[in-house]
């Protein structure tokens, strides 16, 4: 069993994604069915966590046999120090969805969970994959599940929504699979991304391809300028949707460009690299300022994320910038684990509110605290940690990203480092409006403080978040070998 | 004690107090969640007098990690305690303070909501601060810096529903993160030059500091870096320009008032400073810097006290003006000099504060002194502390604000004499501010416990309006009750801060000025050393040679205007009328808070508008996202017509789109 752990992560969720969409008339045993399911895959996750060497250079929990032989596809899975964290958390977090739908989700209970089973799995799929057109084929897929869970469980505007993130990830995805087979043929006919590794590309090539992929990936992440599918897409998922949209779909961007952008075209990385930073401050500063203006509560988060988002590929191109800094890496790597917690427990707060009043406009609440003492100091937790308070994972992430770009040039820092000023200031000004001052309406007169699920889901997740706060070393430590591995991979030139 | 448990303690104690109170205390009651509280203050203050015996008499002390809190590129970021001569002083303060707010606490907040909570956040303020003060990092540092930042924030807003504490919090809280960014980015310094936060090991590598400039320009490391976390400090210590936070933390109950806006948080600033001095002294330009904010912070923020009405808000701008003097002592290279004052500041500005607390709760919330008068006769005990504290904090000899006081206006003197940059308005500043100190003080006093009782006056109407609109906890009262002496747990407070606001400064004096007191911590700047050393006298001699020189007049001239005031208020209010533009300016407080309100928040929310409507919504959705769609959509209507049926036109125009890229990234291939 030892040999298939990363095959038990992927394929138990999606099997009780299946089992749940075909037996799941009795809406009951579609949940517990599907609590299962989430459960187990955790465990195998956890399994791989534990037992996962952080000692050990190069993959672990390695599967490989061939698939499509005709082709050179191999069914190739694998974790390292920098994708490990990931299936943890993905894993994590669908347990949490789960129990978050619990009493909410009424009707189309099995379709629902199934759903979110479905893209866990292949979300897992997507971070243990080593083969290029395995990694493409769940990338793509794991759209589907997403897909409909805007499009049924979505509000008004979902086909606006929907259709602009068709044509950002249509565009993406086009330009990856070009680059893919590009690789392909130069590598000698092989879609085994270690191969690429060590293929080398003119920077010509590597210029087109870092554009392929970035279109691909930066959308995913999203970056500055191609960010205006998110703030869209998340009013129109249910709060489920949104945790795993914001937790573990955007990281995968972010995760694209580690394992591929950077150890596949070093010198193209290493060229783009101020442009990048550019574009990731910029989206720290003008997404900031954007997210303070906002009325609805889910688009500032949504905002928030993006500016969040701008440490992770700030931090990844300060690490191929004029002077490399593994801080700047693991920084990255960091605050996406700390992000996928802090974005999951705000959607969850908002979706606590949303399912008793029905809005999700600031306007429309005031003096929630007073309703809700127990729900109000988690969001206060959560808000705080979105703020970046030191002691809570958001702290982490962005001191060593700060770090890393004060190493390279002060200015960098600076302009990083207004989001401690921005990122109050959106946060608590939110909190402020929605928990603070006096009830002015019926509807928010009448709100219950929260229940026995939510509950137990707001304090998994506050664990997460002080945890990777007070003692980060449990989650860095391993990525380690995982962080030296790839900055040997980046540093060689490939031209 | 074994290692460093007895440390853990101190820590530990008021966290796991407050954690329990926090979690259970709807559980386990009132009476149970405040024991529990004292309980684990009380074990903290007991440990910091033995961790004071320790340091100062065995000469032990202690630095060393707790647990790996990161680790990145080779380097090590670990949680550890630091326990030197400078953090037992820090902590003696702190949880005797602390210690005597608990218990204050009980009395002050016995008729108000939140009890518990309010007791699990001062407990948890307690953690922070000594989190704050035992760190030997500067990570660490950082988190107890913001930790008692948000302690601070969670209790200003205490009164949730009121509009203008909530505002208030906010402020507070973005205000200090301006300086926050600073201080990340002097840290972010230290690092990228030394390759490490940790204090010991920072302080060997000042050299490497000291001798490089920030590349692109000729600014010299250790300035930026010094200057950076001074704003930090600004933050924190409330210095101009960010002082403005301060005054409107007074929607606060008043025991944190006392705790956290007087005594311990606020002067973290003037602690960090003292902490890096050997950082500090390598940089004439930086200590220039202090000197001015310091300076400012001094005199023109104290002149904003002698106008207050509001009793909490005068003794809210005398602790700007006291901070601005510890600063200018730090900004003079006289750092010990700085922690003497806000240790004896700590005590009397919160015996001060409590006081104040006291008159409020006699007058039932009211906090408005036009509205008092005449309470002495009703609460000499109060009355009598009170007065104690303003001698201090005037600097009448031989009340403990006199010793630290004089050895400030000493060291500005000598920094002047040695042409430290801004040395001459670190004089002027410091005499000028102790005649306002004496004004204010007891304009305080007279108008508070002497003249009319005009609490008697007050028209019915006006007075259950105005409890509607300012107090939260309107009794209900229509009439006028008789004013009377709080209960034993307020008083109790009161007297045992009074007894330090009197003889410490007389009891430290000798250990400050030579300098043994804080040996081997601080590192006071040459020329103040050199001073010094022919300078000590004995406390009494001070106290005797003091009716010889200046300061003292000034001090009690400040106190003669006040009492003339008090009995000529008309020809007080003609005076008034005659300064009006300048009484106009100060009422706007140097139109600071309009600066903030009214330029920087709606220019910034401006931006974001700005940004978020054209930016996003016209320019990459309307042109670029919807501008592909709209051609998209004419592709798909011409293939449409091509295929004349239902074909989806995504899929078709996917399908096309890579069949077309595929050709072309083959041809790329073979050519």
């Amino acid at each position: 069993m030892m040999h298939n752990l990363i095959s038990l992560t992927v394929w138990t969720p999606i099997v009780a994604g299946i089992i749940v969409l075909f037996f799941g008339k009795n809406e009951c045993l579609a949940r517990y069915l599907a609590l299962l399911g989430a459960i187990i895959g955790f465990i195998f996750s956890a399994i791989i966590f534990f037992k996962f060497d952080p000692n050990l250079s190069g993959m672990q929990f390695e599967e490989n046999i061939p698939w499509i032989s005709q082709l050179h596809i191999n069914y190739h899975f694998g974790v390292d120090g920098i994708s490990m964290p990931f299936l943890l958390l993905n894993n994590f977090i669908t347990v949490l969805v789960i129990l978050a739908g619990w009493r909410v989700i009424k009707h189309k209970v099995a379709l629902y969970n199934s759903m979110f089973l479905l893209m866990t799995g292949f979300m897992s799929a997507v971070f243990g994959a080593l083969d290029a057109i395995l990694f493409y084929v769940f990338f793509e897929a794991m759209l589907i599940p997403m897909y409909l869970i805007i499009g049924v469980w979505g509000s008004s505007n979902r086909v606006y929504a929907a259709f602009k993130f068709f044509l950002y990830t249509l565009m993406g995805s086009l330009l990856m699979l070009v680059a893919l087979i590009y690789l392909y043929n130069v590598s000698g006919n092989s879609f085994d991304i270690f191969t690429y590794y060590r293929t080398p590309l003119t920077m010509v090539a590597q210029i087109l391809i870092f554009v392929a992929f970035f279109f691909s990936f930066a959308v995913k992440v999203p970056m500055w300028p191609v960010h205006t599918w998110l703030p869209d897409a998340h009013p129109e998922a249910p709060t489920g949707g949104s945790i795993v949209l914001a937790a573990i779909t955007l990281k995968i961007g972010g995760y694209g460009f580690l394992r591929f952008v950077l150890p596949i075209v070093p010198d193209a990385s290493r060229f783009l690299a101020p442009l990048m930073i550019t574009l990731s401050l910029i989206a720290i500063v003008y997404i900031g300022l954007v997210a303070i203006v906002q009325k609805d509560m889910k688009k500032l988060v949504a905002y928030s994320s993006i500016s969040h988002m701008g440490f992770v590929t700030l931090g990844t191109f300060l690490f191929v910038g004029p002077i490399a800094s593994v801080w700047g890496l693991q920084g990255a790597i960091t605050q996406m684990i700390s992000h996928g917690f802090i974005a999951a427990a705000m959607f969850m707060c908002i979706g606590v509110m949303y399912d008793r009043v029905h809005s999700r406009n600031i306007a429309d609440y005031g003096g929630v605290a007073t309703k809700m003492p127990i729900f109000a100091t988690f969001f206060m937790l959560f808000s705080m940690a979105n703020s970046g308070l030191p002691g809570t994972s958001g702290f982490v992430g962005e001191f060593m990203v700060i770090m890393a770009a004060v190493q390279n040039n002060f200015i960098y820092g600076l302009i990083a480092a207004i989001s401690l000023i921005l990122g109050a200031a959106f946060t608590l000004w939110m909190y402020k409006r929605v928990m603070f001052g006096e009830v002015n309406n019926h509807h928010v007169e009448e709100m219950k403080d929260v229940n026995g699920f939510e509950f137990v889901v707001l304090t998994l997740l506050a664990v997460g978040v002080l945890w990777m706060g007070l003692y980060p070393e449990i989650f860095v430590s391993k990525m380690q070998v995982g962080v030296h591995d790839l900055v040997v991979q980046v540093a060689n030139s490939k031209i | 004690m074994v290692g460093n448990s007895l440390y853990l303690t101190i820590i530990l104690a008021p966290l796991i107090s407050s954690i329990i109170v926090g979690l259970f205390g709807f559980a386990i009651g009132k009476r149970a969640s405040h024991s529990l509280a004292i309980l684990g203050v009380f074990i903290s203050t007991v440990c910091s007098y033995i961790v004071l015996y320790k340091v100062q008499v065995l000469d032990l002390s202690y630095n060393g990690p707790l647990y790996t809190w990161l680790q990145v590129g080779g380097q090590t970021f670990s949680v550890g305690l630091l326990v030197d001569s400078l953090t037992s002083i820090m902590l003696v303060v702190v949880s005797s303070v602390s210690l005597m707010v608990h218990i204050y606490t009980i009395g002050y907040m016995a008729h108000e909501e939140g009890y518990q909570r309010f007791f699990s956040y001062i407990s948890l303020f307690t953690f922070m601060m000594f989190m704050l003060v035992l760190s030997n990092n500067f990570v660490q540092l950082f988190f107890g810096w913001e930790g008692v930042g948000l302690v601070s924030y969670l209790l200003i807003g205490f009164y949730i529903k009121r509009e203008t504490a909530i505002f208030a919090n906010l402020k507070a809280f973005l205000v200090n993160r301006i300086g926050d960014l600073g201080f990340l980015l002097g840290i972010a310094m230290v690092l990228a030059y030394t390759g490490t936060l940790n204090y010991s090991e920072v302080f060997t590598q000042l050299p490497v500091l000291l001798n490089s400039t920030l590349p692109g320009t000729d600014w010299n490391v250790m300035t930026v870096t010094c200057i950076l976390l001074f704003i930090g400090a600004m933050g924190k210590s409330a210095q101009f320009p960010l002082h403005v936070w301060l005054p409107d933390s007074m929607e606060g109950p008043t025991p944190i008032s006392a705790l956290i806006h007087a005594a311990t948080m606020v002067t973290a600033g003037i602690f960090m400073v003292a902490r890096l001095s050997p950082m500090y002294n390598l940089s004439p330009t930086a200590l220039g810097v202090i000197i001015v904010a310091g300076g400012i912070n001094c005199l023109f923020l104290g002149v904003l006290g002698i106008i207050q009405n509001d009793i909490k808000r005068v003794v809210a701008y005398s602790t700007l003006s006291q901070l601005g003097y510890m600063a200018v002592a730090l900004g003079c290279g006289a750092y010990s000099v700085a922690i003497f004052h806000l240790m004896t500041h700590a005590f009397f500005k919160g015996l001060l504060f409590l006081a104040a607390g006291s008159v409020i709760m006699a007058m039932h919330h009211e906090q408005d002194m036009r509205k008092m008068g005449g309470l002495a006769k009703y609460m000499p005990i109060t009355y009598i502390t009170m007065v104690i504290g303003s001698l201090a904090l005037a600097g009448i000899p031989p009340f403990a604000g006199f010793f630290s006081k004089d050895m400030i206006l000493e060291s500005a003197k000598v920094a002047f004499e040695n042409g430290v940059p801004g040395g001459w308005f670190a004089v002027f500043t410091v005499y000028a501010s102790i005649i306002v100190t004496g004004i204010y003080s007891f304009r305080l006093i007279f108008m508070t416990f002497h003249g009319e009782e005009r609490f008697r006056y007050v028209s019915h109407d006006d007075h259950s309006h105005d409890k509607h609109a300012h107090s939260h906890d309107s009794h209900g009262h229509h009439h006028v009750v008789e004013p009377k002496e709080s209960p034993w747990v307020v008083t109790l407070p009161l007297v045992l801060m009074a007894i330090p606001s009197a003889i410490i400064g007389y009891l430290g004096y000798k250990g400050f000025v030579s300098d043994s007191i804080l040996a081997n911590s601080v590192t006071n700047i040459s020329w103040y050393v050199e001073h010094i050393q022919n300078e000590v006298g004995t406390p009494l001699h001070m106290i005797l040679e003091a009716f010889t020189e200046l300061p003292v007049y000034l001090a009690i001239g400040g106190i003669v205007i006040a009492f003339i005031a008090h009995k000529n208020p008309k020809k007080t209010a003609s005076f008034v009328k005659a300064i009006n533009p300048i009484y106009i300016v100060l009422e706007r407080k140097f139109y600071m808070d309009d600066l903030y309100i009214n330029l920087f928040a709606p220019v910034g929310r401006g931006i974001g508008r700005f940004l978020w409507n054209i930016g996003d919504m016209v320019i990459i959705d309307g042109l670029i996202v919807n501008g592909s769609a709209k051609v998209v959509g004419w592709y798909s209507r011409v293939l449409r017509k091509v295929q004349s049926g239902y074909v989806n036109s995504y899929a078709t125009f996917m399908v096309l789109g890579v069949i077309l890229l595929l050709t072309f990234c083959t041809k790329l291939i073979f050519s």
